[in-house]
């Protein structure tokens, strides 16, 4: 297993911290002018998804951690699993609840993801940065109305609900930023 | 492949250097304080076990040895002052391996003075008139002058002087460093320099310089030990915004003591496996020779134009950092 050393430390490495994978968030050196050199450092948590900061002495060393992301396809939910594949490969895995977290607001059958594998196992899900899904419930809006103010909630056919303007109906496809959740388009036929 | 050939800094920054430099030399030569030159490459360098320094190979045949960048000009400068020099003042650069990030870069520019007759105190009036100067216009509160047993228990509630085990691991895990006790043990020095530098310094000096004298006598480096506390060196460190800024001693004259703290530091270097150096005789035939009763302080002036500049990160004073020299 590699092994990483203070100095080595930047912006996504993957390593072991207390038994953890984490991803490092950030690496500030400290040294007084007489004295220890520190490094503080910002990292997150990728089972849990929390960030804390962990000062090291420079020099000191972390095991690398194999993590990596994987574009996969998400295929269905069999309740108490949801089902992903690899499209080169037809590999498939399986990821519960806890794993795919609020991800599952926005994976639609078929579409495409980023499955996070800790030692080939599933790790965390990530949708895509945009995704389509269909108006399954909102109030009938105002006809004409095209300025796009005010606005309504609209259910998803994930479940997700999302603010939408006031003369998108019911059985449109909607455009959606899955950082941030917000309405961006309809998406014409 | 595309070179980063332009600077890190602006145009702007380069003649904020150049009036440093020209504000920092009419200073001292009002003063009468003489302006002096020494070598950035010397035959032997200091023991500070957490200073890692770079060498090189001199070939002069039929010979080859090595020769050292300095990573301070304080020995040198020390044998001037023991050569009869009277009050010096040195602008130069310093070479530090391995120290890179937001406020390190491996090779950076020093000011280092030397006060013949000096005490500390008398040493930190004038580092309080230089900074009144280069600062002016700049809205700096006024100067600040705590002893760093005042400042680490308002800061921790903790003793420096006294290592109470039990107190500094309570203090670790209710203050969310919790790390300490592992990395620190019972190495009261370690803890010092981790506590200070996570839990202090950041606070130090808001908008204002900070002077922090009286330093435990665990880290005495090259002051002498206070006449008045046995338990604290004269030792003086400056801080602006959490930046630390510089570094001076009421010098230590006494050749016996600076070569037993170099013997100390050069068994300090082989437990630790690190690269090996040998006590610089000539600094120990100077002291032996008569060093005046003088105090000195180094300065870092790459983080001083990061502080007159308003820069984040010290490439921002550098023309070119070491990723780019």
């Amino acid at each position: 297993m590699a092994v990483y050393s203070t100095n080595e430390f930047k912006a996504g490495l993957k390593v072991m911290l207390d038994n953890d994978p984490c991803a490092i968030i950030e690496n500030e050196f400290v040294k007084p002018g007489k004295g220890q050199a520190f490094n503080r450092v910002k990292i997150r948590n990728l089972k849990t998804g929390r960030v804390i900061e962990r000062t090291f002495k420079s020099g000191e060393s972390l095991e690398s951690a194999d993590v990596v992301d994987v574009e996969m396809q998400y295929l269905y939910n069999d309740g108490e699993f949801r089902h992903f594949m690899v499209q080169d490969t037809f590999e498939q895995y399986q990821a519960e609840a806890k794993i795919v977290g609020d991800a599952a607001l926005w994976l639609k059958d078929q579409d495409f993801c980023f499955v996070t594998l800790w030692n080939d196992a599933p790790l965390a899900v990530t949708p895509s940065n945009f995704v389509e899904l269909e108006i399954v419930e909102t109030d009938p809006g105002v006809r004409g109305d095209t300025s796009g103010g005010g606005g309504k909630p609209a259910k998803l056919t994930t479940g997700a609900v999302v603010r939408v303007p006031l003369f998108v109906q019911i059985g449109e496809v909607i455009k959606v930023d899955t950082r941030t959740g917000e309405y961006i388009s309809r998406v014409k036929d | 492949m595309r070179y980063d050939w332009q600077p890190s800094c602006s145009l702007e920054a380069l003649h904020l250097r150049a009036r440093l430099l020209h504000d920092i030399r009419a200073f001292f030569q009002a003063r009468s304080v003489l302006e002096v030159e020494t070598p950035l490459l010397c035959h032997s360098t200091g023991t500070d076990p957490q200073l890692a320094f770079f060498s090189t190979d001199f070939h002069s045949l039929p010979h080859r040895q090595a020769l050292f960048l300095q990573t301070s000009p304080e020995f040198a400068m020390k044998r001037l002052l023991a050569a009869g020099s009277g009050s010096i003042y040195q602008i130069c650069k310093a070479f530090r391996n391995g120290e890179v990030g937001r406020f390190h870069n491996p090779e950076f520019t020093l000011l280092e003075w030397y006060r013949v007759g000096f005490t500390l105190q008398a040493l930190m009036d004038e580092v309080a008139d230089l900074f009144a100067e280069l600062f002016k216009g700049q809205g700096l509160q006024a100067t600040q002058r705590l002893s760093y047993q005042s400042v680490f228990r308002q800061y921790t509630g903790l003793d420096p002087l006294q290592f109470c085990y039990g107190d500094y691991c309570t203090y670790a895990l209710a203050s969310g460093l919790p790390e300490a006790v592992t990395l620190c043990g019972d190495d009261h020095l370690l803890w010092l320099d981790m506590l200070f530098s996570h839990k202090i310094q950041p606070f130090l000096g808001a908008n204002a310089l900070c002077m922090v004298y009286g330093y435990p006598a665990c880290q005495p480096s090259l002051a002498k030990v206070s006449a008045d506390n046995p338990l604290t060196v004269e030792r003086v460190e400056l801080f602006i915004n959490g930046i630390e800024l510089g570094n001076g001693y009421y010098e230590l004259t006494d050749a016996t003591e600076q070569a037993s703290r170099f013997n100390k530091e050069i068994r300090q270097r082989q437990e630790q496996k690190l690269p090996a150096v040998i006590e610089d005789g000539r600094l120990l035939a100077a002291l032996a020779a008569g060093l005046p009763e003088c105090a000195g302080i180094a300065i870092g002036l790459d983080r001083l134009l990061m502080l007159l500049g308003a820069a984040t990160t010290i490439g921002d004073t550098l023309s070119f950092p070491v990723d780019r020299a």
